[in-house]
C-alpha cells in the first residue's frame, strides 16, 4: 500500500504522554508492569484488552488518580507522580455512563460544566457557542438533555469534556449502542479535534471502535503485547488461521482444542476459526482430528484474520488472559 | 429455516408506551434450533420485544406464540419453555458459583437424577469448574455474565431468551460465552438475542435490523449483504479527513466514511466511479492506495437502510 497513513509527527517535543517502565503493585499482584510507550499530539490511540489486564490501573495513573509504584510519565508535560492535580485540571474525560444531568437543558449542563472545568468567565460564550456548534446542538440548545437521543447526548457529553481546551481526551467505551450513523458522526468529531492537535486516549472492548484509531495498544497480564496500526497488526498476525465450517461446532472447539499444533480454537457464529502453528501440517491433520470424533467437515479455507481474532491470538501468545 | 416448526412466532406484536410506539408490529418466525438475533442501537425497541416474548411485559397490540403457547393470554405458561436473561440477571453475589447453580436448580426443580449431568456439560463449556467455590461478588464482569447464562440454562429451556449478553464483556470471555450459547443450539435449543453489535451479528443465522421499533430487514446477515443496492470501496488515502470531502463531491458516490486510514466510499453498483474517485482524490494532491470494492458491512447495510427509509 503506497498511501501514508494521518500519522502523527513523532517529534519528542509532540509527545503527550510518556511513559517509562511504568509499574503499579497492589500487594503481590502486579497489575501493571514495566510498561513503556508514547502518544503523540493529535494521534487517535486505542487501549485494548480483557478484564484484568490493568488498563483500567494504566488510565487511573495517567489521569492522575493513582500513583505508580516505580517508573515515570509525563502526560501534557506534567509529571504522573508530582503534579497529580495539574493533571487533573489539564485533561478531559468522558465514560460510557457519562454524568450529564438530564432535567437542565443542553445550554444549562455546558454552563455548569464549563464552571467545574474552571473555564474562564471571558471564554465562556465562546466556548459554549463551540461546543453547540459542534456538536449540532444548536437548534437544540433549550432542550431538556433527557429528551435527547442517546447519540446526540453522546455528543454533548463529548462537548462538555473538552470545554477547558484539554490537550489530552480520554474516552471509555464511547459509542457503546448507538447507532451507526450517530457512531460515525461521533468518530468525525472526534477526527476533527484530533486534527486540531487533540490526542485522543480511547480506552475499548470493541473492535469496531478499536477500528477508527490510529494506533492501537494492546495490554494483558499487566504489560503491553501489541502495539502499532490497525492495518499492520492485521498483517502481522505471527499464526496462520483457518475458517472451518463443521457438523457441530461446538464439539469441533471441544475436539480441536489443545490437540499439538493447534493454538487457539474458538467459534466464529456457526464457524469454527483454529490458529495453527503450521498451514501445511493442519491441512493434513485437522480433518483426521474431526473424523476421528465423527464431525463432519463441510469446508476448511485460510482466511485472513479480523481485528478479533488478532486480539484473541496476542492474548493466547502472552499467557493467556487471566481468569476469574 | 423453513422447514422447521416455529418455536417463536411474532404477529403483528405491538407495544405503546403513551405516544410511543416501542414495538411497532413486528411479525417474524424462528425456527427450532436457530440463533435469531433482534440488532438495533438503543431505542430500536429489543429489550421490549425481549421483555413481551418472556412473559414480564403485555403487548399492547399483536402476539407471539413461544413453544406453540401465547403471550398474550397465558404470559405465566410461557415461562415453562423458556430461559430469559436480562441486562440486570440477578445473582447472589453473597452465594458461590455453585450455589447459584444450585438455587437456580432447585428454582426450577430440576431432578436430582438429571442434575449431575447438567452441571457437568455447564462448568466444562462455561470454564467456570476451576471457579465454583468463588463468591460470585468476587467474579469479573465477563465471568458473572458467564454464570448468569448457565444459571439461565441449567433447566434445558426450549427458548433462551438473551438481552445484551455480551454488553461490556471483553472478547475473550465473549467468545466462551457464544460457546456455551451454540453447544445449546447444537442440542436444539432456540435462541432469541439482542446486540447493538453489528459484527457480531454477523454470525447468528439469521436476524431482524430494529430501527425505531420497525423491521427494516429480516434475513441472513450473508444475504443482507448481497442484496445491499450499493456497492462498498475501500480507499487507503493519506489525509484521510480532507480526503472524504474531497470523495463525497464525485458525482455518483452516496457517502463517504473516514474508517481508520481508509476510507469507505458508498457508490451504485456498476458504475465506474472507482477510478473517478481516485483521479479526483489525487488531483487534490493525495496520495490513493488500492482502491479495492470489498464485502459491505451489516453496518454499512444498516447505515444505507435507514437513510432509505428516511
Amino acid at each position: 500500500m503506497s498511501a501514508l497513513p494521518d500519522g502523527p509527527a513523532v517529534a519528542p517535543s509532540d509527545r503527550v504522554v510518556v511513559v517509562e517502565e511504568l509499574t503499579r503493585r497492589f500487594g503481590t499482584f502486579t497489575a501493571v508492569d514495566h510498561v513503556t510507550f508514547d502518544v503523540g499530539r493529535g494521534e487517535v490511540f486505542g487501549f485494548l484488552g480483557p478484564n484484568g489486564a490493568g488498563k483500567t490501573t494504566t488510565i487511573k495513573m495517567l489521569t492522575g488518580l493513582l500513583q505508580p509504584t516505580s517508573g515515570r510519565g509525563t502526560v501534557a508535560g506534567f509529571d504522573l507522580r508530582r503534579d497529580t492535580e495539574a493533571i487533573k485540571r489539564n485533561i478531559g474525560y468522558m465514560s460510557q455512563l457519562f454524568s450529564l444531568y438530564g432535567d437542565l437543558t443542553v445550554e444549562e449542563n455546558i454552563r455548569f460544566f464549563a464552571g467545574l472545568n474552571g473555564v474562564p468567565r471571558a471564554r465562556r460564550d465562546a466556548r459554549r457557542d463551540w461546543v453547540l456548534e459542534m456538536a449540532g446542538l444548536t437548534d437544540a440548545r433549550t432542550r431538556l438533555t433527557r429528551e435527547l437521543s442517546l447519540g446526540w447526548k453522546q455528543r454533548l457529553a463529548l462537548g462538555t469534556a473538552v470545554l477547558h481546551e484539554p490537550p489530552i481526551l480520554f474516552l471509555d467505551e464511547p459509542t457503546s449502542g448507538v447507532d451507526p450513523i450517530s457512531r460515525r458522526a461521533f468518530w468525525d468529531l472526534i477526527y476533527q479535534l484530533a486534527s486540531q492537535g487533540t490526542t485522543v486516549f480511547v480506552s475499548t472492548h470493541y473492535m469496531e471502535e478499536a477500528e477508527y484509531c490510529n494506533r492501537l495498544a494492546l495490554m494483558n497480564r499487566g504489560r503491553i503485547v501489541a502495539l502499532d496500526r490497525p492495518a499492520v497488526l492485521r498483517a502481522s498476525m505471527p499464526s496462520p488461521l483457518f475458517e472451518l465450517e463443521t457438523g457441530d461446532g461446538p464439539r469441533s472447539v471441544e475436539a480441536l482444542a489443545g490437540t499439538p499444533g493447534v493454538i487457539e480454537a474458538g467459534l466464529y457464529g456457526r464457524l469454527v476459526h483454529v490458529l495453527v502453528c503450521d498451514a501445511a501440517a493442519a491441512r493434513a491433520e485437522l480433518p483426521a482430528l474431526l473424523a476421528a470424533k465423527g464431525i463432519a467437515l463441510v469446508r476448511m479455507d485460510a482466511v485472513e484474520p479480523s481485528l478479533e481474532d488478532v486480539f484473541v491470538a496476542l492474548v493466547h501468545a502472552s499467557g493467556g488472559a487471566v481468569e476469574g | 429455516m423453513i422447514d422447521r416448526p416455529a418455536m417463536v412466532a411474532l404477529d403483528g406484536l405491538t407495544r405503546r408506551f403513551g405516544d410511543i410506539l416501542a414495538v411497532d408490529a413486528l411479525t417474524l418466525s424462528v425456527g427450532r434450533g436457530e440463533l435469531f438475533g433482534l440488532v438495533g442501537p438503543d431505542g430500536a425497541g429489543k429489550t421490549t420485544t425481549l421483555r413481551m416474548l418472556a412473559g414480564v411485559l403485555r403487548p399492547s397490540g399483536g402476539d407471539a406464540r413461544l413453544n406453540g403457547v401465547s403471550v398474550a393470554r397465558d404470559p405465566e405458561g410461557v415461562k415453562h419453555s423458556i430461559a430469559y436473561m436480562s441486562q440486570r440477571f440477578g445473582l447472589y453475589t453473597d452465594l458461590t458459583v455453585a450455589e447459584n447453580i444450585e438455587f437456580y436448580a432447585d428454582l426450577y426443580r430440576v431432578p436430582r437424577a438429571a442434575r449431575e449431568a447438567r452441571l457437568d456439560r455447564l462448568y466444562r463449556f462455561s470454564a467456570l469448574g476451576p471457579f465454583r467455590d468463588r463468591l460470585a461478588g468476587q467474579l469479573s464482569g465477563g465471568m458473572k455474565q458467564k454464570l448468569a447464562l448457565s444459571c439461565c440454562l441449567v433447566h434445558e429451556p426450549a427458548i433462551l431468551l438473551l438481552d445484551e449478553p455480551t454488553f461490556g464483556v471483553d472478547p475473550i470471555s465473549r467468545r466462551d460465552l457464544w460457546l456455551i450459547v451454540h453447544e445449546m443450539v447444537a442440542h436444539g435449543t432456540t435462541v432469541v438475542v439482542s446486540t447493538a453489535y453489528l459484527d457480531e451479528a454477523e454470525r447468528f443465522d439469521r436476524l431482524v435490523l430494529l430501527h425505531k421499533g420497525r423491521s427494516l430487514a429480516i434475513d441472513t446477515a450473508a444475504a443482507l449483504q448481497a442484496a445491499m443496492s450499493a456497492a462498498i470501496l475501500s480507499v487507503p488515502v493519506d489525509r484521510v479527513r480532507e480526503a472524504r470531502l474531497v470523495a463525497e463531491r464525485v458525482p455518483g458516490v452516496h457517502r463517504a466514511a473516514v474508517f481508520g486510514d481508509r476510507l469507505h466510499v458508498t457508490v451504485e453498483i456498476g458504475d465506474e466511479a472507482a477510478a473517478r474517485v481516485a483521479d479526483a482524490l489525487r488531483a487534490a494532491g493525495h496520495v490513493v492506495g488500492d482502491v479495492r470494492r470489498i464485502v459491505p458491512t451489516l453496518e454499512d447495510v444498516f447505515i444505507h437502510r435507514i437513510a432509505g427509509a428516511a
